[in-house]
């Protein structure tokens, strides 16, 4: 009961927030693209024991595909801003089935090692490929309505693209797919010898993380105004890491873990660089250094272990006889 | 009789050691059948070769006529023949519930029932199960927790819960409690007479593999040393040297 007054209080507050801190707008829009970001990380790294450092791809990949239908698709604004988000989400999820049948084959480090060169290979083709504008990267056109309307609108896309992406995870996790990504993570020879079905659940669980990771990079593309191949759509050595990091900090493998984490880490973040501009770098490499040494499990995780009646039953062990009396 | 399971001539090396040489066994539908032979004699690997892990060098593996010692372990395994293991292969982070509820028989794991809901008839008889195997009061804990015997439990209640043809238990005893044994020596003959799963045990508890299998194989050095009825197997010579090492 409590629980659901705190999200009712939490989403009319997130609905809010554009009236009540409207300078704030477009710094909120990263924080939920970062929730996006975990979320989608977790459902793999945290879910199904796959560790990738190539989810980058899906994002730039969606960021490009929307960029180039706006460009080259000569309709409104809003009808090329739709269609570029689902062409999008389909090129991702295409190219994660596409990667997804050689890479998911690796398991446990060489996956993380495999994915890890290719968020650096997509970055260095999109800056050899005119066609997207090569070195110089992409500009996504002007938001058309009156001043001030392009942060507001961006903001509601940004926390749509969130509410529907925890939905379906939650959906997911809650049924036949979760159980059998967790007993992937758990013991994959295991869930082979029980006849699973192992390179199919592994697949669909990649495309459905590039499906909300390309429609968070073609929305993102529109937010920066301007699309660096390096620093902004295969962006591996920022995004590409606080993604792994995030859903860390919160709790890998929960629902809830990797929203907490995205948003403790967003906050801890925008403060180094306000505070300790010229050392803010510094700070974000101890907070992690913290991170894993204090809260190897997690935020959720180590309040799971401090608390573990809060996270439903457990045992019931009978009482014994002696003990009735 | 016809057999479910037809092992011919079946060969497995691993560089230049000979697990499996050239070993034929044959099991009929509906029957328990046992796998004995001092360790290092090439059981494990046996089972391995069935369901496909260690594909095997030559000979042939049938179940059900059908050829499958070139078929992969998901692939056997959809055949509805499933093995446990020694050392007990569980879902360590999901509790025990969780586990059985995965385990599904294949056909409810497909395509069109990926994105299902377990239904209220699947919770059912995953908690069925747990009972029968005694870890009802234990099915929201995490099955990592659980000691080993109860591991081995909770593995034979997976394997049950996916309604396989043919079980290859390995050791289904070892580190089980002795007034344990018992009931689960009661609870594999009910498996078999009830649900009608052949079953081919590996067990070195003498006692256990003496009263529940009807017909005996005798691995040693990775080759058939002998086979017949336990009373006969027990008298056997080779075996008491095999097992006693003048071998």
């Amino acid at each position: 009961m409590t629980r659901r007054i705190l999200l009712t209080a939490g989403l009319a507050l997130a609905i809010a927030a554009p009236a009540l801190i409207p300078g704030w707008r477009t710094q909120l829009s990263y924080l939920l693209m970062m929730i996006v970001f975990a979320l989608t990380w977790d459902l793999l790294g945290g879910q199904m024991g796959y560790n990738s450092f190539g989810n980058i791809v899906f994002f730039g990949v969606g960021m490009y595909a929307c960029a180039v239908v706006q460009r080259d698709l000569h309709l409104s604004y809003p009808a090329t801003l739709a269609i570029g988000m689902a062409v999008g989400a389909v090129l991702a999820v295409a190219v994660a089935a596409i990667l997804g049948s050689g890479m998911l084959g690796l398991r446990g480090h060489y996956f993380a090692i495999g994915t890890l060169g290719l968020g650096i290979a997509a970055g260095e083709l999109a800056s050899g490929w005119q066609f997207v504008g090569a070195g110089g990267g992409m500009v996504p056109p002007q938001y058309p309505g009156a001043r001030g309307g392009r942060e507001t609108f961006f903001y509601y896309l940004c926390l749509g693209l969130v509410i529907v992406t925890f939905a379906a995870m939650r959906w997911l996790y809650a049924g036949r797919f979760g159980l059998a990504i967790n007993a992937i993570r758990d013991d994959e020879d295991k869930a082979e010898a029980m006849g699973l079905w192992t390179t199919r659940y592994k697949t669909a669980a990649w495309c459905v993380s590039a499906l909300f990771l390309g429609i968070a990079g073609a929305i993102l593309g529109n937010i920066s105004g301007f699309i660096d191949p390096r620093e902004t759509a295969f962006a591996g050595s920022t995004f590409g890491v606080w993604m792994v990091l995030m859903a860390i900090l919160g709790g890998k493998g929960t629902l809830w873990g990797p929203v907490i984490g995205a948003v403790v880490f967003h906050v801890m973040k925008e403060l180094f660089w306000t505070y300790l501009l010229g050392w803010q770098r510094v700070a974000l490499g101890f907070l992690i250094v913290v991170i894993v040494i204090f809260f190897p499990v997690g935020i959720l995780g180590w309040a799971r272990e401090k608390w573990p009646e809060k996270f439903g039953h457990l045992v019931e062990e009978t009482v014994p006889a002696e003990a009735r009396g | 009789m016809t057999p479910i399971l037809e092992v011919k001539s079946v060969r497995k090396t691993f560089g230049g050691v000979v697990a499996n040489g050239d070993v034929s066994l044959t099991v009929p539908e509906g029957k328990i059948y046992g796998l004995i032979g001092p360790n290092g004699s090439g059981k494990t690997t046996l089972f391995s070769c069935i369901v496909g892990t260690h594909p095997i060098d030559s000979g042939s593996i049938k179940f059900r006529g059908e050829e499958i010692s070139r078929l992969r372990v998901p692939q056997i395994a959809r055949l509805g023949l499933l093995r446990t293991f020694q050392q007990t292969r569980i879902y360590g982070k999901m509790t025990c519930l969780q586990n059985l509820l995965i385990s599904v028989p294949p056909a409810a794991l497909a395509w069109r029932s990926m994105l299902a809901r377990p239904s209220a008839a699947e919770v059912r008889k995953a908690e069925d199960l747990l009972q029968f195997v005694g870890l009802h009061t234990k099915r929201h804990l995490r099955a990592g927790d659980l000691s080993f015997g109860q591991q081995k439990l909770l593995e034979l209640a997976m394997a049950l819960m996916s309604e396989p043809r043919m079980l290859l238990l390995d050791e289904p005893t070892a580190g089980i409690n002795p007034t344990l044994i018992n009931g689960l020596i009661e609870r594999l003959r009910r498996i078999n007479a009830e649900l009608g799963i052949t079953l081919l045990v590996i067990e070195h508890n003498m006692r256990v593999v003496m009263g529940l299998a009807e017909y005996i194989y005798c691995l040693a050095h990775g080759e058939l040393l002998a086979q017949g009825e336990p009373a006969a197997v027990k008298r056997d010579k080779r075996v008491i040297d095999a097992y006693l090492g003048a071998h």
